[in-house]
């Protein structure tokens, strides 16, 4: 093909530079809505590692702590070891079934109310208004050449974000360690390489994040909104342009009595008795969004569905005396039902439906299943290891010895006792420390509160048997209390012993 | 070439000129983002020549600003180490060998010091497991030529097994019975069925018995009378079931005919006196290692009785 019989107009453009969106402040049900859930989800996050939950001696006092030094996860009165890494997994599954339950039944209120990213954009955004004032303000401002005003105002803003960013980078670490211990440190210049790393990474995320990307994040980047439309269906709630209520648009009321014909023909349509919508395309819904789409062009993947388009239309429709909720909740399902003039579905009848109920008993069978787990499970565990060089040893007497490196796992906040004793061939042993002297049908070893006691163990049987025979150690808490683990191994002779 | 480039009308971008059967090629603009980060890279390359050793000359390279080498890196780890090792060496170098067993901790640290010093320098002959070889022993078990309390085995360590060139080193010398004709090879081949029907290999035989009274005569010096060995001559017990050089018969044949001698280096020459401890001490873990004799606790915890391989085992 050659380019010279195609018409040099118009011109398609495969890059997009960003258009600034400048939300204009709004005030409503679902404004107040994300103020409630941003204060709660900030409190959360920066109060958590601060709360204490007394532990005993042997273990740190920090509510929600993740010990990487030590390979603990403490929260509250549940305390994961790394062999039981399977409960954070089940934690993540929940997690990740609990947002396609919430997604099916109420569409995108993760990405509207809680997702960080939404959280973290929300308050930079009002900080942003605080300073250099409401959408058109900004856009002057944004327009203006840089002068002292501009430099003033974009400074001081630029230094607020990055003290937020900065305070959110330094909440995260304190999950890590001491929370009051690692503050002191921090400030005073001598915590880790690893916390200020983690902070000035952090820092720099939030603000790039938050303060200058914004919608590019949800629009561009984040993988869920692809993965989320899998998850909705014709009765998940999305915000909805009422189309059928909303058009056709009565535009520019004032200016289309002047050039009636011309600018307004729903006028004209009005004038000759027809219907005309209730929208009045005052594009306040369009000032307010946060990603700077137009919802009346329907469903659309920038839309984050946090209801400040619904917020908007309100006041205005309540200024024209109309009905609220020209822009609303809906579902697909009950879109279709109004267009055809029936009434919308009730909402139990739309929640409880196959999907979001096999999703919520998916959850709490988790959640029952992990909580059944963890109020069951024994606090001790055991594993052994055979010596694999040598792996036996002739005695004086002829007898033969195995050597094993036996670790005992004690996860309460107390010193125990064990008992080791050994099924499989008829031996006798002892730990190091003792001597064959001593050696009998059992070891006692005492593990230290919170730990893994490691000890060597020597089996010494006769050398009459077979080249190898299965042995199972089986460990017994000598407290009183009916806890016991065993582990398998194996007992090895001389190859063509008698 | 250069004459076709042109305008393309769809995407508004210059073409690059090459013109393939009609397809074209366009010469699309970097984004601004990739070009930042190209030249981020090259201001850093800079950098990176400057501070870092970067251009081979001729003996070696540039030094860089920041006089980095791996071999400093190396240097400066290894005295890190040093110096948060340094008060676990001091105490290892104050606390006397015997004392060890009373710091539990101390002790598991001069193990784990010892392990690693093992697999350096006394692999070669005892084996990576410590389990010896043919003329070799094997440490792990419960055997020993000259004794198995942390002391002595610090001493054999320190002053090596007939090391020339070590006035405190461990001395003895088996007389080589047959070559220097003190037994004739029918008395030699009597004392090995002797030895044999003691270390319940054989049977009751006239040949034993024969070789019984040639091994008091000869033997009883340094094995003892019931030939338990010697440990303050490095005697070996010959009742036992482990034999350091064979216990067949060919082998004892040509031990009694030909002798023995073992030669261990006396590591006090080479090594400090804590490396010597901690390998001690992890020689003692393996399992075969004896209590202190002068301890009062468990008196007389040795000889364990009658040598009846196998069957009475542990109590």
């Amino acid at each position: 093909m050659s380019g010279a019989d195609v018409a040099p107009e118009p011109k398609p453009r495969f890059f997009e530079a960003r258009r600034k969106v400048f939300p204009r402040r709004v005030d409503g049900t679902f404004r107040r809505l994300k103020w409630a859930i941003m204060a709660v989800t900030l409190a959360i996050y920066y109060v958590t590692p601060w709360l204490r939950w007394h532990r005993g001696e042997y273990a740190p006092d920090q509510a929600v702590l993740v010990d990487l030094a030590h390979r603990r996860f403490y929260m509250f009165s549940i305390e994961i070891w790394p062999n039981e890494f399977y409960y954070v997994v089940g934690l993540l599954i929940m997690a990740a079934v609990g947002l396609f339950l919430v997604t099916s039944a109420v569409g995108r209120a993760w990405c509207g109310y809680a997702c960080p990213q939404t959280v973290w954009t929300d308050l930079f955004v009002h900080v942003e208004r605080a300073i250099e004032g409401d959408r058109n303000a900004q856009i002057r401002l944004d327009r203006a050449s840089w002068g002292v005003e501009k430099i003033a105002k974009r400074g001081t803003k630029f230094v607020i974000w990055l003290l937020i960013a900065m305070t959110t980078g330094g909440a995260w670490i304190f999950y890590f360690a001491d929370a009051p211990t690692l503050a002191r440190e921090f400030l005073t210049g001598t915590a880790p390489f690893v916390a200020y790393s983690t902070v000035g990474i952090l820092t720099f995320t939030t603000f790039t994040l938050g303060g200058l990307m914004r919608e590019q994040v949800c629009i561009y980047m984040c993988p869920w909104p692809r993965i989320q439309s899998a998850m909705m269906d014709e009765k998940s709630l999305a915000v909805t342009y009422k189309d059928w209520r909303g058009e056709p648009r009565t535009h520019g009321l004032k200016r289309a009595q002047a050039h009636e014909a011309e600018v307004a023909p729903s006028l004209v349509r009005l004038a000759q008795g027809e219907k005309v919508g209730d929208c009045i395309d005052c594009n306040a819904c369009v000032a307010v969004c946060p990603t700077g789409i137009d919802i009346r062009e329907g469903p659309q993947i920038g839309c984050i569905t946090c209801g400040l388009c619904i917020d908007a239309c309100d006041e205005i429709m309540e200024k024209v005396d109309r009905p609220t909720r020209l822009i609303g909740y809906t579902t697909e399902a009950d879109m279709k039902l109004a267009r055809a003039g029936g009434t919308p579905m009730p909402p139990l009848k739309r929640l409880l439906r196959p999907r979001t109920i096999i999703y919520f008993l998916i959850w709490a069978g988790i959640g029952c299943g992990m909580l059944f787990a963890l109020g069951t499970r024994t606090h001790m565990g055991v594993s052994v290891l055979q010596t694999r060089n040598p792996l036996w040893v002739r005695l004086s007497d002829g007898a033969i010895r195995n050597t094993y490196t036996v670790k005992l796992r004690n996860m309460e906040g107390r010193p125990r006792s064990f008992a080791v004793s050994l099924s499989g061939i008829d031996a006798r042993m002892w730990a190091d420390g003792g001597s064959r002297e001593t050696a009998g049908k059992t070891v006692t070893i005492t593990v230290p509160a919170d730990r893994v006691a490691k000890a060597q163990i020597f089996v010494v049987a006769p050398a009459q048997g077979a080249q190898r025979s299965e042995l199972l150690f089986t460990v017994t808490a000598l407290d009183g209390q009916k806890s016991s683990a065993s582990d398998g191994s194996y007992f090895e002779r001389p190859e063509g012993n008698p | 070439m250069a004459d076709n480039k042109r305008i393309d009308a769809a995407t508004g971008t210059s073409t690059v000129g090459h013109e393939w059967d009609g397809i074209e090629e366009l010469d699309t603009p970097m984004p601004r983002w990739w070009l930042v980060i190209l030249w981020a890279t090259v201001v850093f390359a800079i950098g990176y020549c400057i501070v870092y050793p970067a251009w081979p000359l001729i003996h070696g390279a540039t030094p860089g600003l920041w006089g980095w080498s791996s071999r400093g890196q190396l240097a400066q780890e290894t005295a890190q180490e040093n110096t948060r090792r340094a008060p676990i060496m001091a105490a290892l170098a104050r606390t006397p060998i015997d004392r060890l067993p009373s710091d539990p901790k101390l002790l598991a640290a001069a193990v784990e010091g010892g392990r690693s010093a093992f697999k350096v320098y006394c692999v070669q002959c005892h084996g990576s497991g410590a389990a010896g070889s043919r003329g070799y022993p094997n440490l792990n078990d419960d055997d020993w030529l000259w004794g198995g309390d942390l002391k002595t085995i610090q001493q054999t360590i320190t002053d090596g097994i007939r090391f020339p060139g070590d006035d405190k080193t461990r001395m003895s010398q088996m007389p080589a019975f047959g070559r220097d004709g003190i037994l004739n090879p029918g008395e030699v081949d009597d004392v090995v069925s002797y030895v044999r029907y003691v270390s319940h290999q054989e049977a009751a035989s006239a040949a034993a018995k024969r070789g019984k009274t040639l091994f008091a005569n000869n033997c009883a010096v340094c094995h003892g009378a019931d030939a338990k060995g010697n440990r303050t001559m490095g005697a070996p017990n010959l009742t036992d079931a482990i034999w350091l050089y064979g216990g067949d018969r060919d082998t004892l044949v040509q031990t009694v005919t030909n002798a023995r001698y073992g030669i261990m280096p006396a590591w006090g020459h080479r090594l400090d006196p804590v490396t010597i401890k901690m390998l001690a001490a992890y020689v003692h873990s393996l399992g075969g290692g004896e209590a202190d004799p002068a301890a009062p606790a468990p008196a007389v915890a040795a000889a364990p009785a009658a040598a009846q391989a196998g069957e009475n085992v542990g109590r």
